[in-house]
């Protein structure tokens, strides 16, 4: 697919169908959330107009509630609603929550007091009152608050890919991690676009006259669910297993495309977040994940990898990257990375992976026992000449390999060190980089050749062969292009794996990918 | 027709109204007077129940009030506020229309209603299409009243309605509610601060001061015959004009003295108030008058001075 570039139209236009399909179900979050949280917050609102002693409590709660991470929000909810479109609802709910209880507050606290008295003073009842007077007066404050709603709820539904409720962001975070500015580009710009549409929609419907509010709000509602029913207008075909891959895997030869083209595997799939992908699969929520072979997640959920028995994976040997003239500039610098250079297989990564994931040790505890376990920790000698920047991207592996170089470089350097973990995806690493934010980061050569450099597909099938060859061909093409050196790998390789429950995968007789593939055919 | 027997409002320790008890009779038109913080406010929104009364009892048409469903009681009982209250979001007909809905008249009934208003208020009918924000201070004034008015309540409390508006529009204002027929027909208690509006509308006035009647009496009686040294105080600096107002030329047919033998026009009944009389007398630009007496038959034929002769008599005989 790399033989010509696209420019974003055309990869727009090529991927019409999935965009049309990200967008509706987009839309529909937005708005199956939204109206819960009119359906919640507006009651709720109205109740601490007229229990004024619990307004404190449930505005802190609502707020409290906003300033939670989004990310950490979905985390939580997993282990209670699962992925998929469940957590996702509820969490955009919970945030649009807030504007709209305390708009609604707003508004009826708002109206005027003489008017009020004179509701109270012609005879009506307190139901009267409130959707004969205090509703129909507070409306445009109320509408303000589904507006503000509206659009945090648009912005965070992109978040929803995360946990394989699809939408926007599927594009987004795809784009991010496989380097591909057109496809962030093409999920950015609709979701811009929807805020800026949907907050100029209720603008005009806040403008209105308080006297037409009356229509409005009998035609406001029906709008809602047609919008929210959109999330239900793509249907997704069902299959014996699920499947949940990243976004990154979904759009890489080496990944989902590769399974479709070599091993012609049809399976229904969703598109998740990698930190939540492997509890989903040890939850029976999801059946075949796209992980990394070296993930210490795997021995914790007891999961087995199906082998690449007609090779797509390249080979994912990991080694630092760094500029040339940064080498030069800190001569010692080179040796010491070096340092680690074969100390580290697959097992031994799986098992310091598993240590920090599933056991949670810090991974500068686990970097510092690891040295010291193999004779490397020296302690610090307290360096000024010059700070070395390390970068690493934001999963558990690359922040214990930041951590033990940051350790190697301490001791055996007169360097002192910064580190700047937790870069989101390659692009973000490789930019940092490339624009000399960071010095160095651990790179794997599968990414370095599918994610950076691209080359054609022939290219890709003569080099993956080998894991020297691959090697050798992403450093000559970094230094020629990038100016950039990789340095000795590792050891290990983190190749992408598919992967399943070990009982699962024991009873089904399902060893190899090729196997669930024929598995899958069977009607 | 309304009664007030020993009604208290206390907030903490604050008695907004202290013990007060008071009668009005069918078709009279009482005044709470007083400062603000006075309780005359809080007096009258206990009587719709708007406020719940700490203590006392108060009685409508002989039914204590207390044994009826607030929302019955209220649409009973025309009430007219200072900022007039009207709901921004309907039009003027549907404001006036808010109690007879509540009560389900049919619409025709209401429509019929809503007219008649209009015509005894002055009203033109276009102004049923639009909203209150596109009127005037003195029409949403009306529009106040023929809400209040829609549903023919026997009775009707005003707080401070007209405190909102200008001297002029006010003046206008007061000469229509005292024509309108309808209002004549009405038990009426109605707030203000205005000692001049008091005197100009009420049939009776109950001063208040710190949550009790300082006094109870008719205009005249308050002026005249003040029972302390606070309702003296409080109607001294507009004594005189209030006295032009309560005094009629009858009152002194007896100290006038005829200026001249032959009738001069204007011919005006004697039953003028001496306020009123001074006004035509300086609007018109003349220094003679001739005044009919209509209860003997009398005529005399005065000049400006001679009445205010007889007028400055009549007050140091009292």
């Amino acid at each position: 697919m790399n033989e010509h570039t696209l420019n974003l139209w055309e990869f727009m236009v090529q991927q019409a169908d999935k965009l049309a399909v990200q967008t509706l179900q987009h839309i529909g979050l937005t708005f199956i959330a939204l109206i819960l949280a009119v359906l919640i917050g507006l009651p709720l609102g109205i109740f601490i107009t007229r229990k004024k002693q619990f307004s404190g409590a449930i505005l802190g709660v609502a707020s409290v509630l906003q300033t939670i991470p989004s990310i950490a929000l979905l985390g939580f909810l997993i282990p209670v609603l699962g992925i998929g479109p469940k957590p996702a609802i509820f969490a955009l709910f919970l945030y649009a929550l807030l504007p709209i209880i305390r708009n609604t507050f707003t508004g009826i606290t708002g109206v005027d007091p003489s008017v009020k008295e004179a509701a109270v003073a012609t005879g009506m009842n307190k139901w009267q009152i409130l959707f004969k007077v205090e509703l129909p007066l507070a409306m445009p404050v109320i509408f303000a608050g589904i507006r503000t709603a509206t659009v945090i709820t648009v912005g965070v539904a992109t978040l929803a890919s995360y946990i394989a409720a699809g939408g926007l962001g599927e594009f987004i975070f795809g784009g991010i991690s496989l380097n591909n500015t057109n496809m962030i580009l093409a999920g950015a710009i609709p979701a811009a676009l929807l805020a800026v549409i949907f907050n100029f929609l209720l603008s005009r419907l806040q403008k209105i006259n308080v006297a037409k509010i009356n229509s409005v709000t009998k035609v406001l509602p029906f709008l809602l669910l047609l919008l929210a029913s959109l999330y239900f207008a793509p249907s997704a075909y069902g299959s014996k297993l699920k499947a949940g891959f990243t976004p990154e895997f979904m759009g890489r030869s080496d990944g989902n495309l590769g399974l479709i083209e070599k091993y012609g595997l049809k399976i229904n799939t969703v598109v998740i977040n990698d930190a939540v992908m492997y509890k989903a699969a040890y939850e029976k929520q999801l059946d075949v994940i796209s992980g990394y072979s070296t993930d210490g997640r795997l021995a914790a959920f007891n999961l087995v990898i199906l082998q690449d028995d007609r090779h797509i994976f390249p080979p994912y040997y990991a080694a630092p990257i760094i500029k040339q003239a940064t080498l030069k500039k800190y001569p010692d610098l080179e040796n010491t990375l070096n340092l680690l250079s074969g100390k580290i297989n697959d097992s031994v990564m799986t098992r310091l992976n598993y240590l920090t994931d599933y056991l949670h040790q810090s991974p500068e505890q686990v970097a510092k026992d690891f040295l010291v376990a193999n004779h490397l920790y020296k302690p610090s000698r307290r360096g000024h000449e010059g700070t070395i920047i390390i970068g690493s991207k934001i999963f558990g592996e690359q922040y214990i390999l930041a951590n033990m170089y940051a350790l190697l470089i301490k001791g055996n350097t007169n360097y002192d060190v910064a580190t700047k973990t937790g870069l989101g995806g390659t692009k973000i690493c490789f930019e940092a980089l490339n624009n000399n934010q960071i010095d160095f980061y651990p790179e794997y050569t599968g990414t370095g050749l599918l994610a950076i450099l691209k080359p054609s597909v022939k290219t890709v099938v003569a080099v993956s062969v080998g894991k020297d060859i691959t090697y050798n061909y992403v450093n000559t093409e970094f230094e020629k292009k990038y100016d950039i050196k990789w340095l000795k790998p590792i050891g290990f390789n983190n190749a992408y794996a598919l992967m399943m429950r070990k009982n699962q995968a024991n009873s089904l007789h399902i060893k190899t990918i090729s196997e669930l593939s024929t598995y899958l055919n069977q009607k | 027709m309304i009664k007030v027997e020993g009604l208290s409002k206390n907030y903490g320790l604050v008695k907004a109204v202290d013990h007060i008890s008071f009668e009005v009779a069918e078709h009279q038109n009482l005044i709470l007077l007083g400062t603000s913080g006075c309780g005359k406010t809080t007096t009258l929104k206990m009587i719709n129940h708007l406020i719940n009364p700490s203590e006392g009892r108060i009685w409508i048409n002989g039914v204590d009030i207390t044994k009826e469903q607030p929302e019955t009681l209220r649409r009973k009982i025309g009430y007219v506020l200072q900022n007039y209250g009207l709901f921004p979001h309907y039009t003027v007909a549907q404001n006036i229309a808010i109690v007879p809905q509540l009560l389900k008249w049919d619409k025709l009934k209401t429509q019929k209603r809503t007219l008649e208003l209009l015509e005894k208020l002055h009203l033109p009918t276009d102004i049923l299409s639009t909203y209150p924000s596109e009127l005037s201070g003195g029409q949403q004034q009306r529009i106040g009243l023929a809400r209040a008015l829609a549903a023919n309540p026997p009775v009707l409390l005003m707080d401070e309605p007209f405190g909102a508006l200008d001297n002029v529009t006010k003046a206008n204002i007061h000469a229509e509610f005292l024509a309108l027929d309808e209002l004549k027909q009405k038990t009426i208690i109605m707030v203000t601060h205005d000692v001049q509006e008091a005197f100009e509308l009420g049939d009776r006035i109950c001063l208040m001061d710190k949550g009790k009647i300082v006094q109870d009496g008719s205009p005249t009686e308050l002026l005249l015959k003040p029972t302390n040294d606070f309702v003296a105080g409080f109607l001294k600096e507009q004594q005189l004009l209030l006295e032009f107002k309560t005094t009629k030329v009858l009152d002194l047919w007896a100290l006038l003295n005829v200026s001249h033998l032959s009738n001069i026009e204007p011919t005006v009944n004697a039953d003028l108030d001496l306020w009123t009389l001074i006004e035509l007398i300086k609007k018109q630009k003349i220094d003679t008058i001739t005044i009919q007496n209509s209860a003997n038959g009398e005529v005399k034929t005065l000049r400006f001075e001679a009445i205010m002769q007889a007028f400055y008599q009549y007050i140091k005989a009292k």
